[in-house]
């Protein structure tokens, strides 16, 4: 094993520009990769908090009898999509209003802003198809004159959600498989430019798995170095952008990891795939 | 005692049809000297890899220190090769690194405790008469002293049969009259030598036994002296 490692190491040194090379094809396909992936997180936070906005609002018709309203609250409660229920009542919609554009207050009186349920939807209950099956029962009651729930804003979100969904599954398959050819023939450069030394590890009577280790592990550190290369200018482009136009979030600890084991796998599994082909060759 | 190496009824062939060897059988002993002649093409090196397992026997048994062909999996092979030594007419020295390192080489990457390696490496050295070379590289030692570092090489792991494939070939008289002289050395010594050339001269500097190839055919099979007269090559004189 150390053995393995010394020679890992030792390939850096002795081919210091293709191993330049290598890294840096790895961390650019790795930071492609992290910045659709921050694209993504970005505006899944986004969607979510758009989302969370979603609300039915049924407006309740003049007249109507506050025991009446307050018993499909109680009812509106009990709907497993439901989180809140809120009766807001003529007088509360009014001193809202004021509150909001106080410099006209002068403009409302009372009893012309309709009292409203206002229905908010647990997370995970707030597709299109949900939400308009709950206004749907809502409309039921007949005191119910008008609901509201900004159903094309809804559908448009969802589509551009499937679609992002979609688009960064296929982009980020994609990248993982170019970075392991990328790898992978970054690695066959390596193998091939050490085939003397595995020819005389052969004939000698080293084992697979000896001959092997030295490559798998100069892939897992080649991936790992690109991926911590691609993580810190993902991260400088985070920053850069974040202070010139947007606060955005960046990946958490854990999603760091992640990108970072990606990498390390994605070298290996490179690596693997191009030493086991040549001694198919020469074996 | 059951032979060391056992040929029988061995046929290879090639991809695209080549026969390399057509029914070869022979058997070679524990400690003995073994010359494998026959003109290019023959198939010598082909017996040669089939021996340290570099190819399989299109049908027949090779059977090499109880090890047979028809059972030996591709993980037993790297214990087979421990306990082979193999020589090339082109040394296979690696160049970036020196004799003492080439050597020590076969031993690191075989799972030699590190502490056994120089002392194992000093003794090889030695036994080829290369210790004042030890810190040199490849291309600063001549064909007959890169051959030496080779057969070091080779002798490092005490293999108990040397294979050794035209090891004199790229070499002027001297260094291969030299390089003959070692491996009777370390055959003397108690390891068995199996030499693959074509150089008649040197076969007839001896009288081991010679395997003759023709085509893939053994055609001959006896010591030097009456070799001569059966292959119908003239004795004494040089070809
Ligand atoms: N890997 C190979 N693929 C195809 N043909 C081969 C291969 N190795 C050897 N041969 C053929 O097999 C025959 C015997 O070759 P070889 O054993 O190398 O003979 P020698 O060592 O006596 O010159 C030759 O005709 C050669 O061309
Ligand atoms: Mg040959």
């Amino acid at each position: 094993m150390r053995l393995a490692l010394r020679e890992a190491l030792l390939s850096f040194r002795r081919a210091p520009m293709l191993s330049a090379l290598s890294i840096t094809t790895i961390a650019f396909s790795l930071f492609a990769f992290d910045l659709f992936g921050l694209v993504a997180l970005n505006l899944r936070s986004a969607l979510r908090q758009v989302e969370s906005r979603v609300e039915i609002r049924a407006f309740v018709a003049e007249g109507t009898r506050a025991d009446a309203a307050s018993a499909a609250v109680g009812d509106v409660q009990s709907f497993p999509e439901v989180e809140r229920v809120t009766l807001v009542s003529e007088a509360e919609a009014l001193e809202r209003a004021r509150q909001e554009l106080g410099e006209f207050e002068d403009v409302f009186d009372a009893g012309i802003l309709p009292a409203s349920i206002e229905v908010r939807l647990r997370e995970g209950f707030r597709t299109p198809d949900q939400v308009r099956e709950v206004a749907e029962r809502l409309s039921k009651y007949d005191f119910i004159d008008d609901i509201r729930y900004g159903e094309e804003w809804v559908e448009k979100l969802y589509r551009l959600r499937t679609i992002a969904t979609f688009v960064g599954l296929a982009l980020g398959t994609t990248f993982a498989l170019v970075s392991i050819i990328i790898i992978g023939s970054t690695i066959r450069m390596a193998v091939l430019a050490r085939a003397p030394e595995i020819q005389v590890m052969r004939l000698v009577g080293a084992t697979r798995g000896f001959i092997r280790a030295p490559f798998l592990i100069e892939g897992l550190v080649k991936g790992l170095l690109g991926g911590i290369i691609a993580l810190g200018l993902s991260f400088v482009t985070y920053a850069t952008l974040g202070r010139l136009v947007i606060q955005a979030e960046f990946f958490s600890v854990g999603h760091s990891l992640l990108g970072l084991l990606a990498g390390a796998l994605i070298g290996f599994l490179g690596s693997a795939y191009s030493v086991d082909r040549h001694l198919r060759r020469v074996a | 005692m059951s032979a060391m190496v056992r040929f029988t009824r061995v046929t290879k062939q090639y991809p695209k049809g080549v026969t390399a060897l057509d029914e070869v059988s022979f058997t070679l002993d524990r400690g003995e000297f073994t010359f494998l002649t026959g003109p290019s093409g023959a198939g010598k090196s082909s017996i040669l890899k089939l021996i340290f397992v570099e190819e399989r026997p299109t049908s027949g048994e090779v059977k090499v220190i109880g090890q047979s062909s028809v059972t030996l999996t591709p993980k037993k092979i790297p214990v087979l090769r421990r306990k082979l030594g193999v020589v090339f007419q082109d040394f296979r020295l690696l160049p970036d690194r020196t004799t003492a390192e080439n050597i020590a080489f076969a031993l690191e990457v075989t799972g030699a405790p590190p502490k056994r390696i120089d002392p194992k490496v000093m003794r090889v050295l030695e036994q080829v008469d290369l210790l004042a070379k030890a810190d040199a590289r490849p291309h600063e030692l001549s064909g007959g002293e890169q051959q030496r570092v080779a057969i070091a090489r080779a002798l490092v792991n005490d293999p108990v049969l040397l294979l050794a494939d035209e090891p004199t070939g790229n070499l002027d008289e001297r260094s291969a009259r030299s390089i003959l002289d070692l491996l009777c050395e370390i055959n003397r010594a108690g390891t068995a030598v199996l030499m693959a050339t074509h150089d008649l001269d040197l076969v007839r500097a001896t009288s081991f036994r010679t395997l003759e190839l023709h085509h893939g055919r053994l055609v001959f099979d006896a010591g030097t002296m009456a070799s001569g007269a059966t292959a119908g090559v003239p004795g004494g004189s040089s070809t």
